[in-house]
């Protein structure tokens, strides 16, 4: 609802249980305002929305009452005041009106903190765009939910470096992408195949099948006899739907109990019910169609055509291969494994259409039209298929004989494998030639017992005269490794103790969140003032200034963060700040030239106003 | 590359060889130089196509005044493609200008662009197609014709040359070729196969008579015939020979009698000289029209070609009234015979015998049913012949009957084993002899090399077929690092045995622990895992186990299920979405059968297949007669032992389906084989040899649990990068310079 304010029949209730009073409720964008029916009650509410602090609404059930609690301070007994409709619909308009209101509120308050010469000057900047109350509230929502655009969005707007539109001219995408949130991968059907399996109650004789709408869908796209026929009775408004799947159901039962003469025989009764026991025509079309496109290297359709010893009567005809003999009931026989092809087939096309609501006809409508259009498609798809070929033919080619072929990809390894290989080669050769006698034999034969001795009192010399002639003294060196590591290439020594770490986690807390902020609003501005160039209105040109104001006022910041960090850090700090100050001196230089090029242009006019 | 092989130089399309694509080379120049038959078993992932393909064209080229043709006979058409595909490769590195034609024959519905005619199913293709082409009704002015075929035709035979561009064509090509030019792509393929250098088709091109005396009749003798993935090659042969009679087929063979006597009457009636010039013609000695045009001819006579006796047909069958009034006869002697309540087994003289002395035929007239018939049905030009199939599938079996005296045997079922109250009896004639449809081949083709990568036991395939190599050669595998990962699991998680033995196979805890062994592999696993089963039934029985366990439903978690089912189009659909969802990430099991088309032919390399488990060992359904019969002529005649036969072909089956997941040395994949009884050395030991040398007395006797632990092992070892060419002398990759080093001298040094 566009207008300002709602009015609604409800009931005003103290708690829950209460029968509650009923009148008359209207809300307007500051308060809301409850008069009872009977003049004689005391009931009579005038509450600003600014008390109200949050609100909460009951599900919608079928035997549940429709609520609206808007409550003002959930610490207090009775700081709520709790709302009945008679309808959902009624109960779910003042609930989004109150939502809309309360979001406004909130996020008006938070801006609210700033001078108020700036709030009037936003408020008359406001109302200058013709918006509508859907995209304020979703500026709103957005705001709130975010703190960073919050805060940028204070800075900027509010701080009257930005217009409004200007600021949100670059997140269109935000604002258009809240209302259909489609994931990039859409789910597909579900691979389990439709084994409802019907509740049989052991004491009556009913069976019971649910068929949800999910479920539905299901049966469509893979039984697509019963989506035309869906289309042919229930559609065209010759069956109730009711009756529909009462049939389908029966069919389902029948093929069940794999009871292929009664399912004739009733096929033979009800000609609807015959639709859905018989083999599905519109699927056997499908497959002849689609057979003609299929690989030739699979194509075993073909071999038929070629094979003489086969004809009727003709070569071995009882050699085991065939077990069962063809009745005139083969017709109503469906064979799960039949279900399984076709169920594979289906998932691995995907879903065709995201339907999560809306009754079986229009999913059946919808159905029909995309598969139409999908044929559509399919005819004129003849490249598609031809580089299908293609690819097939260059597959069948035997892989590691041929040269190796430069595909334009990276691969996934440092270094070519064939070094590794050739070296393990010669490294294996080398140990063959030192093995093998290329040398000539050294017979030098020393005794276990001899080496064990020599070792023995080699360890013992150094256990009591210590490594002799050290180079340089063990204390000093170790000094001066401590020195190096902790001291002069601290950060390499910090870094890698904890990888959760980063540079900035150990700065100080504010020194992190200003850097950050920084580079937000640097990012904001330079986009902004890139996006004005070139300059060709005088609006472009005031805001150009503006920015540059605003990029030099975050420059003069962050050289006084650089001077205030402490010692140890400020080269890193140094070195994350550079390339913001890159970017903002690239801006500047820009800025400058550009003044120069047009004060050189107009000549006496050495302000730089076109 | 190019290198020089004794004394030709071949063309190799890639930069560096194997050591055993060079020795195969060098085995089959051998060959070809004796003017002999080879036999060449090498193993699975080596190149072996290649290498047969750049030796033999080399070798071809080496002799421009009269080059070999190269007769490739694949099993199914997919294997067809991707051989022309390997030939195209080929082909770009060939010295230029090449005049090299290579092209894919296949039946009128591969390759028919005629868009009234396209259509599913053959045999209305086939009738279609002669419908528009047959020579009386092209001679009618009026009647619709095929205007490929049309233009086709009026390019001239002097132009024959040049119709064809030089080239590699798949049957896409074709078809794309003939619908540019506006030709019939069939018609034009059977032309061209007679001047082409490669020409690739289906083994029963030249092995099944009814086909390869349309086809192949004019082959020149100097041809190369390659037999590719050969090891069920026996297989094939019997298959050619043997025909069934059903009921339905004599219900269909009186229809049939019926409709021809009223062609008959409706032709004296109108134009009866033409029935009187046939009956010249037989009495002259002429079965056939020695004119028939190449459209008008659909299938030959089933017999051997050396077999059909040249001679006049006998009178007694001559005038068209006495033929149909023998066949009627014959009709109902059959039907008679069907009606027995017991199994009957009888060789083809026993049958001949009891048949004269009942309905008074004679082998002769038998003999010469198919040609009667055949000569019959042109004169009264009938052009839907797949309605006549049944009295066609008559005659076939009557000549055969008569034509073969020893190697066959009829059998009489009157019900199917497994559904004994399901009345449905069939006579079967079987071929027990494999040799029988292949010696033609070997005697009219100078060279035949058989080859395959599951040969073993390499000296059993001589006596089978009857012929004797000049060079019968099993090269092993060498390999840079061990990218495969044979398993034998014996045992589930609860160390209880798995088996499919049949009085294991309902087990519920079998069933369970079968399906917990996929479920840990699925999640352990990556890409593509392909499951193979010992039969459908085997297979529906286990998936709605695991349904109504909720086993599948975990399984289905982690990849998608494709499997295969009795309907091509169905399986190859699957197939197709099975690799793209290996493609794609999402990662698939595919269900399968052990002797379904699917393990036939169909590759499961790379990604695709990372892993392959052999469910059980894949017997033939040992009580069915027709094996029993032909078990019983092996072992009269070449002394094999049942068992042993039986327990040779389930382990061929089996090593031919784990092979399927490597293609290359870059490849690896992991193979279990979860039964107990491959524990047993009598069966391990029938495993070709690259898989036992692979096999590790460590991966014996495993569980579930140590599978796991040894795949995942496996899968992060081979995901480490390695040395391609091998290391110190053992080298696995030859570059060129290599091979020349290598030069005369040093050749043994590199043989392994």
């Amino acid at each position: 609802m566009s207008s300002r304010q709602v009015v609604m029949r409800a009931r005003y209730k103290q708690s829950v249980k209460d029968p509650g009073v009923p009148g008359i409720l209207i809300m307007t964008e500051e308060k809301f305002v409850f008069t009872p029916d009977d003049p004689m009650s005391t009931v009579n509410l005038n509450v600003d929305f600014r008390q109200i602090k949050s609100h909460k609404f009951s599900k919608e059930g079928s035997n549940k009452q429709a609520l609206l609690n808007l409550i003002q301070d959930s610490n207090v007994k009775g700081g709520s005041y709790i709302f009945e409709f008679d309808k959902f619909s009624d109960r779910d308009v003042c609930r989004d009106f109150v939502g809309k209101v309360l979001g406004k509120l909130q996020a008006s308050q938070s801006a609210a903190k700033n001078p108020p010469i700036n709030s009037e000057k936003s408020d008359v900047q406001i109302h200058h765009e013709q918006i509508s109350t859907s995209e304020m509230e979703l500026r709103v929502k957005l705001l709130r939910e975010n703190i960073e655009l919050q805060k940028l969005h204070k800075q900027f707007v509010i701080g009257e470096i930005l217009t409004e539109a200007e600021f949100w001219a670059t997140r269109k995408k935000l604002l258009a992408g809240d209302n259909n949130k489609m994931p990039k991968q859409r789910v597909g059907l579900k691979s389990a195949m439709l084994a409802e399996g019907p509740l049989s109650d052991g004491r009556t004789n009913k069976v019971t099948f649910s068929l949800t709408p999910e479920i539905i869908q299901q049966i469509f796209t893979e039984k697509p006899a019963v989506h035309q026929a869906f289309l042919n009775f229930v559609v065209s408004g010759k069956m109730p739907e009711i009756n529909f799947w009462t049939k389908y159901c029966r069919a389902e039962y029948l093929h069940r109990t794999k009871n292929a003469i009664a399912a004739a025989a009733e096929a033979a009764g009800d000609e609807e019910l015959a639709i859905f026991l018989k083999r599905d025509d519109i699927l056997a079309k499908e497959a002849r169609r689609k057979i003609r496109r299929v690989d030739p290297t699979l194509d075993m359709e073909a071999d038929q055509g070629d094979d003489y010893i086969h004809l009727p009567d003709h070569g071995i005809l009882r050699d085991g291969t065939k077990e069962s003999t063809e009745s005139e009931y083969d017709e109503y026989r469906r064979s799960l494994l039949q279900d399984l092809n076709r169920h594979a087939a289906v998932v691995l096309e995907g879903k065709a259409l995201d339907v999560g609501k809306g009754d079986t006809v229009t999913v059946a409508e919808a159905l029909a039209r995309s598969k139409q259009a999908e044929l559509a498609n399919e005819i004129s798809d003849e490249n598609a298929n031809r580089e299908r070929s293609e690819r097939l033919y260059r597959m069948s080619e035997i892989e590691d004989l041929q040269a190796p072929r430069n595909y334009p990809l990276a691969p996934l390894c440092i270094k070519d494998p064939r070094e590794y290989f050739d070296s393990q080669q010669l490294n294996a050769l080398k140990t063959l030639g030192d093995t093998v006698a290329a040398t000539k034999p050294i017979n030098s034969s020393l005794s276990t017992v001899q080496a064990y001795g020599f070792l023995r009192k080699f360890i013992s010399d150094i256990k009591e005269g210590g490594l002799v002639d050290p180079f340089i003294k063990a204390e000093t060196a170790s000094e001066v490794l401590a020195g190096l590591t902790k001291q002069l290439s601290s950060a390499k020594y910090h870094l890698g103790s904890n990888h959760q770490e980063s540079v900035l986690d150990r700065l100080p807390h504010r020194t992190k969140e200003e850097l950050l902020h920084h580079w937000m609003s640097i990012q904001e501005l330079l986009k902004h003032f890139w996006s004005s160039y070139p300059i060709t209105t005088t609006h472009l040109h005031d805001k150009v200034i503006r920015l540059k104001n605003a990029m030099a006022d975050i420059y003069n910041k962050l050289q006084l963060i650089k001077e205030s960090v402490q010692s140890d850090f400020r080269h890193q700090v140094s070195l994350l700040v550079q390339p913001m100050l890159q970017a903002l001196d690239a801006a500047f230089a820009h800025f400058d030239s550009e003044v120069q090029k047009r004060s050189a242009r107009t000549g006496e006019r050495p302000n730089g106003c076109v | 590359m190019k290198f020089k092989l004794e004394d030709i130089t071949v063309y190799f399309p890639y930069d560096h060889i194997y050591p055993e694509q060079y020795s195969y080379m060098v085995e089959l120049k051998r060959g070809l130089d004796a003017k002999g038959h080879c036999l060449l078993e090498m193993p699975t992932g080596t190149g072996k196509t290649i290498a047969l393909l750049s030796l033999i064209l080399s070798y071809s080229l080496e002799r421009p005044h009269s080059p070999p043709k190269l007769l490739y006979c694949t099993r199914t058409v997919h294997e067809m493609e991707k051989t022309l595909g390997e030939l195209r490769l080929l082909l770009r590195h060939l010295p230029r200008p090449s005049s090299l034609l290579a092209l894919g024959l296949s039946s009128r519905k591969n390759l028919c662009v005629n868009p009234s005619i396209i259509t599913s199913s053959r045999d209305s293709v086939d009738a279609a197609c002669r419908r528009l082409t047959a020579t009386w009704v092209r001679a009618n002015a009026g009647a619709p014709t095929c205007d490929f075929y049309e233009n086709l035709d009026r390019v001239g035979p002097a132009e024959a040359q040049g119709l064809l561009p030089a080239g590699v064509y798949t049957l896409q090509d074709l078809r794309a070729f003939g619908r540019e030019r506006g030709w019939c792509p069939y018609f034009l393929a059977r032309r061209m196969v007679q001047v082409a250098n490669v020409v690739v088709y289906n083994y029963q091109y030249l092995l099944d008579p009814k086909v390869a005396g349309v086809i192949s009749r004019e082959m020149q003798r100097e041809s190369v015939v390659v037999f590719d993935e050969a090891h069920n090659i026996d297989n094939v042969c019997i298959e050619a020979l043997s025909v069934c009679v059903r009921q339905q087929t004599l219900d269909g063979a009186t229809r049939n009698i019926h409709r021809i006597s009223q062609e008959i009457d409706r032709l004296k009636a109108t134009d009866a000289g033409r029935l009187r010039a046939e009956y010249n013609r037989l009495v002259e000695g002429l079965a056939q029209r020695g004119d028939l045009s190449v459209s008008d001819t659909w299938l030959a006579n089933p017999a051997l070609p050396d077999d059909i006796l040249r001679e006049a047909v006998p009178g007694n069958i001559r005038r068209a009234e006495h033929f149909l009034s023998v066949l009627r006869r014959l009709v109902q002697y059959l039907k008679g015979r069907l009606q027995t309540e017991n199994v009957e087994k009888e060789g083809p003289m026993d049958f001949i015998v009891t048949m004269n002395s009942d309905i008074g035929i004679d082998q002769k007239m038998l003999k010469f049913c198919y040609d009667r018939l055949h000569s019959l049905m042109l004169t009264l030009e009938i052009t839907d012949t797949d309605e006549f199939l049944h009295i066609q599938t008559i005659c076939n079996f009557a000549t055969l009957v008569g034509t073969y005296t020893r190697g066959f045997s009829i059998i009489i079922e009157p019900f199917d084993e497994r559904m004994p109250h399901i009345p449905d009896p069939v006579l079967q004639l079987s071929c027990n002899d494999a040799s029988l449809a292949i010696k033609p081949v070997f005697d009219r083709f100078q060279s035949v090399v058989i080859t395959s990568g599951t040969l073993s036991p390499i000296d059993l395939y001589p006596r089978l077929l009857n012929f004797n190599p000049v060079i019968s050669r099993s090269f092993t595998m060498s390999l840079t690092r061990d990218c495969i990962c044979p398993m034998v699991l014996t045992r589930g998680s609860d160390q209880l045995p798995v088996s499919t033995k049949f009085d294991m196979r309902s087990d519920p805890g079998v069933v369970r622990n079968y399906g917990r062994l996929l479920l840990e592999m699925v999640a352990a696993v990556p890409d593509g895992i392909v499951c193979f089963f010992v039969s459908y039934s085997y297979m529906d029985g286990i998936i709605n186990s695991w349904n109504e366990m909720g086993i599948l439903k975990e399984i289905m978690q982690h990849k998608l299920v494709f499997i295969e089912t009795q309907d091509v189009v169905e399986t190859t659909l699957a197939l197709d979405n099975y690799r793209r969802a290996c493609d794609c990430g999402r990662g698939a099991v595919f269900f399968s059968v052990a002797r379904g088309k699917v393990a036939e032919g169909i590759d499961f390399d790379r990604h695709y297949g990372r892993l392959v488990i052999m469910f059980g060992v894949p017997f033939q359904y040992t009580l069915s007669r027709i094996l029993l019969a032909r078990m019983e002529y092996l072992r009269e005649t070449f002394q094999i032992k049942e068992g042993d036969f039986l327990t040779f072909d389930a382990l061929r089956q089996a090593a031919q389906c784990v092979g399927r997941v490597i293609r290359s040395k870059s490849d690896y994949g992991m193979m279990i084989f979860a039964d107990k009884r491959y524990s047993r050395h009598d069966k391990r030991s029938k495993l070709p040899g690259w898989i036992l040398s692979h096999l590790r007395d460590a991966h014996l006797n495993l569980s579930t649990d140590m599978a796991l632990h040894i795949a995942r092992e496996f899968l992060r070892r081979m995901a480490q990068p390695y040395d391609k060419a091998g290391n110190g002398s053992k080298k696995t990759l030859l570059s060129q310079e290599d091979l020349e080093k290598m030069g005369e001298g040093n050749f043994d040094e590199m043989q392994l």
